[in-house]
């Protein structure tokens, strides 16, 4: 079908940008499979093997909107600048054009389809949970705090939203800085596999840490299972991100990501310290750190009262 | 040959309908043009105070620990709960299919009313006593509902939310939700059975066809949300259990219920609105819709598709099926850019003319890339799980939101300000809007992606100072000031034209459709003759008989459809 004669620049001229559209497409490919190099845009490059999957796809995805929003953004500045009225002229009536229309309904399709590709395998990498993994976490989410117990170890670490009853940090030293550590700590080896079991005993609550490009929701009656490998020991912040009720802004926690061998020791710790004791009353809360003077007037007994 | 269809009946009518005025005109009138503004105004109110609520937000998060308002997080969590569900029930919706739609859509196709004027009276009356109900929810004891505009169980079940305040809110989607069924129905109705001579369904016009798919998505999503409310008052008062684990129910059953009517809710709001734009840019540009086919059928995909990807909100549950609705969702995104490019191929080479509709409606193209882009990458589950519930979701949806229903919105107010009253708009106060509007957008909700990125999640009343977000909060504030700003302008504008009125005259635009053939503001039933209708846009065929479309068969110079001559002295009313 031929365009009218005097549409048929303009016609042509849309015509031209998917195709400039494809070839950026094909410039930023190599970029989504070659991984770590890749602009963050404002992301976290992720620190799980899990994140780290899901970084490339983010970038990869955002370099594909630039094209496409910075291609339609110029069609539209050009179309108001170039065609501005000027004269009361009558402009040409033209009304369809059947190859663009086909051009523009059959590129976004394979446009979406390469994204659905990338999508897929990175899901499944994330979404993967491994036959053996090192360490397995119960997580129990409830309002407004956490519990994980360490299966099979006689652990388990409760605390309520800023306080942390078990401060634990890096190469023997508390926990820091203060605003990372907010809340439980959830203690894990770094470099090792570790399984979460996640729970919820009342409302839906959301496990959200950033830097693990990761969440999930902690559901009553639903048993998520999910798989995070902490490349590097570190304290990585976290908290509720599911409205969960009045102290949904304080539901914090964190996780603690020791070298293998300082996990051991601290997994020993505790062992011994909860046969020694119950650990029960820890749910009453050592104060954590100095940042919750910012909103620590809320003691726990009140808590309780307002729930 | 005369073209116009005289339509006799209406004179005698004429005579019987001089009824009540004043206040009682209000209350009583069946007339689709006095139900129309009668909800746009009840919406606009809806509009204003869930805007000074949303003041009220950013105020608070200008500091982490609750900034100069220091509200308690109880009245926060109410302030954003009333804040969306006035902005998504009870203004975005009713704004457009039961203000504009109601107005407009008769009077497009040509019909003197709607279907069923009394089924009419009765959705409005039922959308104000249910926007009633719901903001009566802030007298109640324990304060109006504070769970979020979702309402998620069992979190609004009555161990977790005990009160009058959710039962209010609950009643008042009730409410509403039948308003919008009746309002579909009626609007069904009117445009399958209602349509004058020769207007066929591809010469309807693109705000009357985005109406007519939104009444049909009504119709399948809103019986869903009811009986999921309806549901979960009985899980608050007679113990049924369904949405609670403890006697055997099933809690995710409620989100499925509920995106099952918000995935198409979020269609609700957009087809019209994009309808909207599909009236405007072509009258501005004084050129056809490109691709008025393709724009059909892209509406009718883009509903289609609705239907099958509530799950893309329930990503991070670990209960549903990720490729399924990842795909979905993602294809969305094919009509949508298809409406896109039909926008552009419009204005391709016309004359556009940038009053304030048209500005608006630039707007709209802007806020709109920008939501749908990061739409497209929310599509994708990985992506979804790391930034789920955080505040790139709340800037995404916002975007979306702003862009359609106030962007576009206001441009469709704007538009047809002049057939609803008779009068203009000044330029110069509308322009002011538009452009500290269009200011305060980016300002508000840019910083918003950012935060989300960092980790800051969404309904949080404070935040932990040391992690530098005060500084992104302050600026998305300011933006959203920004925007109160431009709203006095509006309000100014109404004002102004008010009190002293400048008349608008029938057509002011140029329009295309037959709205622009009756008088403004239109008589009791509409139209006392109407042109022949041989394209969508009879009104512009009417005054421009050398300059209809070109069809795309021939070589470029064929004329696709025959002139219509007019009989003589029978302009219609037109200046």
């Amino acid at each position: 079908m031929n365009a009218p004669t005097t549409g048929s620049t303009g016609a042509a001229a849309l015509k031209r940008y998917p195709r400039r559209l494809a070839l950026a497409a094909a410039v930023a490919l190599p970029f989504v499979l070659g991984g770590c190099q890749l602009p963050t845009f404002w992301g976290y490059r992720g620190s799980t093997a899990q994140a780290h999957d899901e970084f490339r796809l983010w970038s990869g995805t955002f370099i594909a909107a630039i094209v496409v929003g910075v291609i339609t953004g110029f069609l539209i500045i050009w179309s108001i600048v170039r065609y501005r009225r000027r004269s009361d002229d009558v402009p040409r009536q033209f009304q369809y054009h059947f190859g663009l229309e086909v051009a523009y309904t059959v590129i976004p399709v394979i446009i979406v389809l390469i994204l659905f590709g990338f999508t897929v395998v990175t899901e499944n990498a994330v979404d993967d949970v491994a036959p053996h993994p090192a360490v397995s976490v119960d997580v129990n989410a409830f309002q407004w705090g956490w519990q994980f117990t360490y299966a099979g170890k006689g652990v388990s670490i409760e605390g309520e939203t800023l306080n942390d009853p078990d401060p634990v940090g890096l190469n023997g030293a508390a926990c820091a800085p203060a605003d990372h550590c907010l809340g439980p700590g959830l203690v894990v080896p770094a470099g090792k596999t570790v399984r979460i079991y996640l729970r919820s005993k009342d409302t839906i609550h959301g496990f959200y840490v950033p830097q693990f490009n990761f969440s999930r929701y902690a559901q009553p009656g639903v048993l998520n299972k999910f798989d995070l490998t902490v490349q590097h020991s570190g304290i990585y912040r976290a908290q509720c991100t599911q409205f969960c009720g009045l102290y949904h802004s304080e539901m914090f926690f964190h996780v603690v990501a020791l070298p293998p061998s300082q996990f051991q020791a601290w997994l020993s710790t505790e062992q011994s310290a909860t046969t020694a004791a119950a650990r029960s009353s820890s749910v009453s809360g050592q104060a954590a750190t100095g940042a919750t003077a910012a909103t620590g007037h809320i003691s726990t007994s009140t808590r309780k009262a307002a729930a | 040959m005369t073209v116009l269809a005289e339509r006799h009946a209406v004179h005698e009518h004429a005579e019987h309908h001089e009824g009540p005025t004043g206040l009682l005109k209000w209350m009583t009138s069946t007339d689709h043009k006095v139900i129309g503004m009668n909800y746009m105004y009840t919406s606009l109110v809806m509009f204003f105070l869930a805007g000074l609520m949303a003041l009220a937000i950013r105020l608070q998060l200008t500091s982490g620990t609750g900034g100069v308002l220091g509200l308690s997080n109880q009245q926060f969590d109410e302030l954003f709960t009333m804040h969306g569900s006035l902005m998504l029930y009870l203004f975005a919706g009713p704004f457009a299919f039961g203000g504009l739609a109601n107005f407009i859509v008769p009077l497009q196709v040509g019909a003197p009313d709607m279907a069923f004027p009394r089924l009419n009276a009765l959705s409005y009356w039922l959308y104000l006593s249910g926007s009633i109900t719901m903001v009566l929810g802030f007298l109640s004891a324990g304060g109006a509902a504070a769970f979020g505009w979702v309402g998620y169980a069992p979190l609004s079940e009555a161990t977790f939310s005990p009160g009058a305040g959710p039962d209010l809110w609950i009643l008042a989607i009730a409410l509403t939700g039948f308003s919008a069924i009746f309002t579909a129905v009626n609007l069904v109705t009117t445009i399958f059975y209602l349509r004058s001579p020769g207007l066929t369904m591809f010469r309807l016009p693109l705000f009357t066809w985005a109406m007519l798919v939104t009444a049909i998505l009504i119709l399948i999503a809103f019986p869903i949300l009811t009986a999921a409310m309806v549901m979960l008052f009985s899980d608050r008062h007679f113990q049924t259990h369904i949405y609670t684990v403890v006697g055997g129910g099933v809690p995710v059953l409620y989100q499925n219920l509920f995106w099952f009517f918000g995935h198409p809710e979020v269609y609700i709001l957009a087809l019209p609105y994009f309808g909207i734009v599909s009236e405007i840019i072509p009258v501005f540009s004084r050129k056809p819709m490109f691709g008025y086919k393709g724009m059909v059928f892209a509406t009718m995909a883009i509903a289609a598709l609705s239907t099958g990807v509530w799950a893309h909100h329930m990503f991070t549950t670990g209960t549903v099926l990720l490729p399924f609705f990842s795909l979905l969702s993602l294809l969305i995104a094919v009509p949508t850019g298809i409406k896109f490019f039909n926008w552009i191929g419009t204005m391709w080479r016309g004359q556009i003319s940038f009053k304030v509709p048209m500005l608006f409606c630039v707007g709209f193209l802007f806020a709109f890339l920008m939501g749908g882009l990061t739409g497209v990458m929310l599509a994708s589950p990985p992506i979804d799980f790391a930034t789920h519930d955080t505040y790139f979701v709340v800037a995404h949806f916002h975007q979306v939101l702003v862009g359609t229903a106030v962007f576009a919105g206001f441009a469709g107010f704007y538009y047809w300000y002049p057939k609803f009253t008779g009068r203009m708009l000044r330029e110069g106060l509308g322009q002011w809007h538009f452009w500290l509007m269009f200011v305060g957008f980016w300002v508000t909700f840019m910083p918003q992606y950012k935060l989300g990125l960092e980790g800051m999640p969404r309904r949080v009343a404070t935040y932990v100072p040391g992690l530098d977000w005060q500084n992104l909060n302050i600026v998305s504030t300011v933006g959203a000031f920004v925007i109160a700003i431009s709203f006095v302008f509006l309000l100014v504008n109404v004002w102004v034209s008010w009190r002293k009125p400048v008349p608008a005259g029938d057509n002011p635009w140029d329009g295309h459709t037959l709205e622009w053939f009756a008088s403004s503001p239109p008589s009791h039933h509409n139209f006392e003759r109407l042109p022949s209708v041989r394209s969508e846009r009879p009104v512009w065929d009417f005054h421009h008989p050398d300059d209809l479309v070109i069809t795309h068969s021939t070589n470029g110079n064929g004329k696709h459809r025959h002139p219509v001559t007019v009989g003589s002295g029978s302009d219609g009313g037109h200046e």
